[in-house]
């Protein structure tokens, strides 16, 4: 049998979430089709079918998925299930919504979060916020899983050629409604798949400093900008910039937290970045212990030198 | 309108965890334990929703051993009117959970179950959506802001690239996350009264539900450590490091 994997798209684009998932289920040796359903998705279909590694893309294009809806797509999940040995998503917002409600419809005990498959039945994934790690076997099909995207590389997106199969439509079932959409607008990389981040803390001290200070190192870095939950609680920037357990798990090359002490539900969401530099007064911040490179000091004194140094 | 609120006994927040030698699990003996976080904010949203008149009634239901017990007092100590422990000593997934959940929404018909996004303990972010998909009710994940009306909700919603807004037929499962609000420290008088508030105690079994778990734990290990890193003195030598050594930028 082979894997299914649920895209997360925007209608015209596949979302990077979706391509580590694509290599995690390349590991297990079977053919790999890829889900795309929303509305107005030809696009999306094709990009999916050019992606290296996939044999199949199943498009369903109706209203019922426009704005991916838990339970409509579950529905359509449960009655693609059956031709699957394991159904994937990647471990992102749209994963965590829908996947439960489809395992819990094919009375499936979903495994979230993998960040390794050992092989067809037995899974690795954080719990405790990262400060553990479950190596759990589970029998029965199909095996449900959400993959965590920072731990498997995204497989290239181009260099496949994946036949389009259409599905049928497995309904509307009404019980939620969209009402709309607040995206935040950024021109920047995403925070999920930057080469480099820069997150701030609370002691930036309002959102006037963080886009005074940060925003022009971001520039020039090209980079992705990240922060911590006190930092969004306090209002210096939006939601989906949160960096942590239940915010986004990032693992860019370097992540550069600003102010941030370090608490074990940020850590959660970046200390498997490659390179993690701590810029904080408190030279006892927790952070400085899994930083490689600290730096001790006030943060309005060294942002703007490293502005400058950066050219 | 009355309103069922699951809640659980986890690790403390605060306690550093640690990784039993014989990787059976992580060490609970002598631990603190508190409610989830994300369940205090469910519980917090409830008790706001009686107190502006929306909530007639708010149950705190728990499954797992006789010590839940704590958790759903400091609910009711919070505001919940009562409390439901499904008592059993045996390992719970989240699926088992669900359907214990959906057998006493089942007999207690309320018009919203309102939950923690996830525990904190096994971080799976499956339960709320389980049960959701077994009662075939609507589901609104991640809530940040929740507005009752006629018979609908409207629900604010985190989720990747910003906020988004839906509305659900009652009755629904929403589940809370952080910025929905900041729960209230229960005071002395309400602790002292949360240990009047009527709690009963159900099995798994009067309830009808097979809690057999559906996975085997092999192991639970420590994450891998990162290598002790530097401390740098200046700007100009972070960024000579970050070009030379590092190489990442």
């Amino acid at each position: 049998m082979p894997i299914l994997v649920i895209a997360e798209h925007d209608n015209s684009e596949i979302k990077p979430a979706t391509l580590p998932t694509i290599t995690a289920a390349r590991t297990l040796d079977r053919d790999v089709h890829v889900l795309v359903a929303g509305e107005n998705t030809q696009q999306a279909a094709s990009a999916a079918a050019a992606i290296h590694g996939v044999t199949k893309i199943l498009h369903c294009d109706n209203a019922a998925y426009a704005n991916g809806l838990a339970e409509n797509l579950a529905k359509l999940i449960v009655t693609l299930a059956p031709s699957y040995s394991h159904i994937l998503a990647p471990a992102s917002f749209f994963g965590k919504n829908v996947m439960p409600y489809a395992a819990a419809l094919l009375d499936v005990q979903q495994i979230s979060d993998v960040t390794a498959i050992e092989n067809e039945d037995t899974f690795t994934r954080p719990v405790y916020a990262g400060n553990a790690f479950e190596t759990l076997q589970i029998s029965g099909t199909p095996k449900i899983l959400t993959i965590r995207p920072t731990a498997f590389d995204a497989v290239r997106a181009e260099g496949g050629a994946a036949s389009i199969e259409t599905v049928q439509s497995a309904g509307e079932t009404g019980l939620s409604h969209f009402v709309n959409q607040e995206l935040t607008k950024s021109m920047r990389p995403e925070l999920t798949a930057a080469d480099i981040i820069i997150s701030g803390g609370r002691a930036l001290g309002s959102s006037e400093n963080f886009t005074a200070l940060i925003e022009p190192i971001a520039d020039k870095l090209n980079a992705a900008i990240g922060a911590s939950r006190a930092a969004v609680d306090a209002g210096y920037v939006p939601n989906d910039y949160q960096v942590g357990q239940t915010g986004k798990i990032v693992a860019p090359n370097l992540y550069i937290a600003v102010g941030i002490s370090g608490a074990i539900q940020h850590l959660a969401g970046m200390k498997d970045s490659k390179v993690i530099v701590a810029i904080n007064k408190d030279s006892e911040a927790p952070i400085f212990q899994i930083a490689d490179y600290g730096l001790v000091g006030d943060l309005f004194q060294i942002l703007p030198e490293l502005d400058k140094a950066l050219g | 309108m009355k309103i069922l609120v699951p809640v659980k006994r986890v690790i403390d927040a605060y306690v550093a965890i640690r990784v039993k030698a014989d990787q059976s699990g992580v060490e609970t003996a002598n631990v603190k334990m508190s409610m989830n976080p994300f369940c205090e904010i469910a519980v917090e949203e409830a008790v706001r929703l009686k107190e502006a008149g929306t909530v007639t009634e708010i149950i705190a239901v728990t499954a797992g051993t006789a010590q839940c017990q704590e958790t759903l007092r400091t609910a009711m100590a919070m505001g919940a009117d009562r409390g439901i422990l499904i008592q059993t000593d045996e390992i719970l997934q989240p699926l088992a959970i669900a359907k214990l959940l959906k057998a006493v929404a089942d007999k207690e018909s309320p018009q919203a179950i309102l939950m923690g996004k996830q525990a904190i303990d096994g971080d799976h972010n499956q339960t709320g959506q389980m049960l959701a998909a077994l009662l075939g009710w609507g589901q609104a994940t991640f809530a940040s802001k929740i507005e009752f009306g006629d018979g609908v909700v409207t629900v604010t919603r985190e989720i990747d690239g910003g906020l988004e807004t839906l509305k659900l037929d009652l009755p629904a499962v929403i589940t809370a996350d952080l910025r929905l609000n900041e729960p209230r420290y229960a005071s002395l008088p309400n602790i002292m009264k949360a240990k009047k508030k009527p709690l009963d105690t159900l099995t798994p079994a009067d309830l009808g539900v097979d809690i057999t778990p559906r996975y085997k734990t092999l192991k639970v290990t420590e994450p891998a450590a990162r290598k002790a890193g530097i401390m740098v003195e200046s700007v100009t030598e972070l960024v000579e490091k970050l070009r030379n050594e590092a190489k990442v930028i």
